[in-house]
């Protein structure tokens, strides 16, 4: 514990005693006990599926424990609804915001609030305007939820919170979803609630953040409590080995290479959205060299979606004079057709696009790869399932067996599944969408050298991210999409987090519009 | 107190039981209302299940019915399997019938060998031509497949009852609505001295397993599966789903216009207005009793026909209206569907804490 929390050392805000969840088929978690204290920042930590969700959803009363205590300002409690977890002063933000588009800012926050709690507060919107200044939040409440930026919508659902006089906010992944900048206005928020006595746990992937603003961390393995410790006091590689034990590599930083040759090119793509809430993309430039991985930075939503789509074909209308790929015009071709001259794709959703979930592994590996195992409009099984087995074998990829179901699979391990896959088809071009994504530590690793393993091999990788380290970490080349722009291509070398995260906010649109008109 | 919860995964248990249980439970129902009927309950059943396996005679009927309902099953098995939901195998069973009989009244005066298979030929050809109007509609403006194959199915049976009234009608006929008698050359072979189990019971089954084979072990198989079970995965696969959706709507056609081909160049003989008593519709439900597998259908079918037969019986035996057929064959779907939810979920107690 900290020094600056040990001064106004008070009672615990919150204790849990003993937490345990048994789903069908599994322990989430095992007996876990974790002490808040008011001001406290605390970071739970651990690998996907270690249960930290389970456990930060028996606190906001999602999720009722099997057995354990919750101890609230010395009471204990029992926490059946959420609806109780807010009248005691705890607020919560999802992963996934729960905000109506169609409404304002001020009509959602109402939403939640009981009578007694809006006649307490009087006029919401000034409320909301207050504490919008007193906290930067840069909340107005008349606006529409659909008009706002995912930032703009986080910043609504932590109002929504402080709102109702928050005695512990709970936040999952905050920063998955900010640019570098939003995560430093957001970290300043969390600061100034800290100071004034609210606890807060953070739920983060990303330990760097973890180190820089949480005073304690608990670190959760397997549904058990594994440790705890200061991260002020400690170096990201040191919580990793927590978190995932001591066998776990560490990614080092790898060597860039230089492509030569050009193998694939989008001239002035330009393409409006088939979906009404979509981003079209305008006037997007850039070419991919054989033996380089280019990477592209963008908070969700700004047309990476759109871009993947139409080179791989998904988005079934053609392009003429658009896309090339070694020198033929791609953008005319069917998906199927794209395929077999030389692209492939990993795509963001594993399961259900990337992957059939109630097909075997075999029957998923037929998927995309059916070269060599399709004679005269026969599938020879056998073949496939001793294929799929030596996938399995390579990429060691947890699973009963190449008869497993898709879906019985963790994220990570179909993930190492569907890019084994993938490269396997000895792709000219791969297009790589968030290939580590909700995947543990060791199976990150294993991608990335898989990656850059093709790389080496003279593969052009197109890699589109929204984890800015990973990016610098693997990519030769990086530029940033925003609102369907996307902005000039650098080396990674000659360029900075800082950049590439104004990029990301957009501030390259007005330049590249100017120096195209003197073009 | 109990509740329901959702399954982790789908049980195979109840995937497999779930057509019995519907069974078992459509049984007790159906015991129920003979009883209510005034019926021995014991006895009904007795003829409805029982005696259309009793004599070789009341086999080969059961076959006979057996046939067309595999035929449009089979079908529309594949379509369901890719998510194409076409009601229409009653439409085209009746276009293979009608486009049939315009060939065979070509023949009346013939023995000529051509006869029969070209009959066939253009009744396959019919029911085809039949699928291809919703699956054009479908893939070019992407209409409701289901509620173009049903209005088809209406347009079907009046151009059917029209064809008989005026053009296909027997001139020596005394004005009834029905066409000439085939000639021998043009009716299909019958298998056995005793009994009517023609050529076409024996293609049904032989079709059957070429659907199983097909889905099995064929690529395009494979692409019919992923298509239906997650068609997002098609597309990024590349797989192309108009033709997906091309082929299996035009095998279903070819199979329900040969069901209905078979029909008339089979045990009816002519062209007469009622030549289906609902085999098309009753396909769906075979369809899904067999769990949308070509094996399946071939038990599911049987049953059915079983039904179909054990209904006509039943009226014989003890004036039980034939409409009980119809009300057992919706009780079924009705008992398989509420089975089925079963597979993705169960019934627990639920916990005091819960409330």
């Amino acid at each position: 514990m900290s020094e600056t929390l040990k001064k106004q050392n008070s009672s615990p805000r919150l204790e849990l005693l003993n937490i345990t969840k048994q789903y069908p088929g599994c322990l989430a978690n095992d007996q876990i006990c974790m002490t808040l204290m008011p001001g406290e920042i605390h970071a739970l930590l651990g690998e996907n599926g270690a249960g930290k969700s389970t456990l930060v959803k028996t606190i906001y009363g999602v999720v009722s424990p099997d057995s354990g205590q919750i101890i609230w300002d010395g009471h204990e409690v029992d926490i059946k609804s959420p609806s109780i977890a807010r009248d005691l002063g705890i607020g919560m933000v999802f992963q996934h915001f729960s905000l109506f588009e169609t409404l304002t800012v001020a009509q959602n926050i109402e939403l939640c609030l009981s009578k007694e709690q809006l006649s307490e507060i009087g006029n919401l919107a000034q409320r909301i305007r207050d504490l919008s200044k007193a906290y930067g939040l840069n909340v107005d409440p008349e606006r529409y939820v659909h008009s706002l930026s995912i930032g703009e919508r986080q910043r609504v659902e932590i109002m929504r919170c402080l709102v109702q006089s928050v005695k512990l906010l709970i936040l999952d992944e905050p920063t998955s979803v900010l640019t570098p900048q939003e995560v430093a206005g957001l970290f300043t928020v969390l600061r100034q609630l800290s100071s004034e006595g609210c606890s807060i746990l953070f739920i983060s992937h990303k330990l760097h953040e973890v180190t820089e603003i949480c005073h304690n961390a608990t670190i959760l393995r397997g549904g058990k409590f594994v440790g705890d410790c200061e991260p002020a006091n400690e170096t990201p590689a040191t919580i990793a080995k927590m978190m995932v034990g001591d066998l776990a590599e560490q990614d080092a930083g790898y060597e860039k290479a230089h492509g030569q040759e050009m193998i694939f090119a989008a001239k002035n793509l330009t393409l409006a959205s088939k979906n009404p809430f979509g981003t079209s993309l305008k006037a997007v430039n850039f070419e991919l060299l054989k033996g380089e991985i280019l990477g592209i930075a963008g908070v969700a939503g700004n047309g990476q979606e759109e871009l993947m789509s139409i080179i791989s074909g998904e988005d079934s209308r053609s392009l003429k004079n658009v896309l090339t790929l070694d020198g033929a015009d791609l953008g005319v071709l069917s998906a199927g057709a794209r395929r077999k001259s030389g692209l492939a794709y990993v795509p963001e959703e594993r399961l259900g696009r990337g992957a059939v979930p109630e097909m075997s592994l075999s029957e998923n590996t037929l998927l995309t790869h059916s070269r060599g195992f399709v004679k005269s409009g026969l599938v020879n099984w056998a073949a496939v399932k001793e294929y799929a087995k030596s996938l399995i074998n390579q990429y060691s990829v947890k699973c009963h067996g190449e008869f497993s179901e898709a879906k019985s699979l963790s994220g990570g391990n179909l993930q190492k599944f569907i890019m084994g896959r993938e490269i396997g088809q000895n792709p000219k071009v791969l297009i790589c969408a968030h290939p580590t994504w909700g995947v543990d530590v060791g199976a990150a690793l294993a991608i990335h050298q898989a990656l850059l393993q093709l790389r080496d091999q003279g593969a052009a990788i197109l890699l589109i991210s929204e984890d800015i380290d990973e990016l610098f970490l693997l990519a030769d080349r990086m530029a940033a999409v925003c609102d369907g722009h996307l902005s000039p291509v650098v080396r990674t070398e000659d360029t900075s987090i800082d950049q590439i995260g104004q990029w990301m906010a957009g501030t390259f649109i007005n330049d590249s519009n100017s120096s195209e008109a003197l073009t | 107190m109990i509740r329901v919860q959702a399954r982790t995964e789908p049980s195979t248990l109840m995937t497999f039981a779930s057509p019995f249980l519907a069974i078992v439970l459509t049984l007790i129902f159906g015991s129920v209302l003979f009883s209510a009927l005034g019926k021995d309950p014991i006895q009904a059943l007795h003829v409805l299940l029982v005696l259309p396996l009793s004599d070789a005679y009341n086999i080969s009927e059961m076959l006979v019915k057996m046939g067309p309902l595999l035929l449009c099953a089979v079908g529309l098995s594949l379509c369901y399997r890719a998510n194409m939901w076409n009601i229409g195998a009653e439409g085209q069973l009746l276009a293979g019938a009608l486009g049939g009989s315009a060939m065979a009244l070509q023949f009346v005066d013939s023995d000529s060998a051509l006869a029969m298979p070209l009959t066939l030929f253009a009744g396959i050809l019919s029911g085809m031509a039949w699928a291809a109007i919703p699956t054009y509609l479908k893939t070019k403006f992407n209409s409701n497949l289901i509620l173009t194959t049903i209005m088809l199915n209406y347009i079907a049976l009046y151009l059917l009852i029209w064809a008989v009234h005026g053009p296909l009608r027997d001139p020596a006929g005394f004005g009834f609505p029905e066409s000439a008698l085939f000639s021998d050359a043009t009716l299909l072979p019958v298998l056995f001295d005793s009994g009517r189990v023609h050529l076409g019971v024996v293609l049904a089954v032989l079709l059957a397993l070429v659907a199983w084979f097909l889905l099995s072990k064929s690529h395009l198989g494979f692409k019919i599966r992923v298509y239906g079970a997650d068609e997002p995965a098609a597309t990024y696969a590349g797989f192309n789903a108009k033709a997906i959706s091309w082929f299996v709507m035009l095998f279903a056609g070819a199979l329900a216009g040969l069901a209905g081909v078979a029909e008339v160049a089979g045990p009816i003989g002519q062209l007469t207005p009622n030549i289906s008593p609902g085999y098309g519709y009753s396909a769906i439900i075979v369809a899904y009793l067999g769990r949308l597998h070509p094996a399946g259908a071939i038990i599911a079918a049987t049953f059915l026909a079983i039904l179909y037969m054990g209904g006509d019986l039943a009226q014989i035996e003890m004036g039980i209206p034939i409409a009980v057929v119809g009300m057992f064959q919706g009780v079924l779907l009705f008992f398989l569907l509420a089975c089925d939810f079963f597979i993705r979920y169960r019934i627990v107690p639920s916990r005091e804490n819960m409330a």
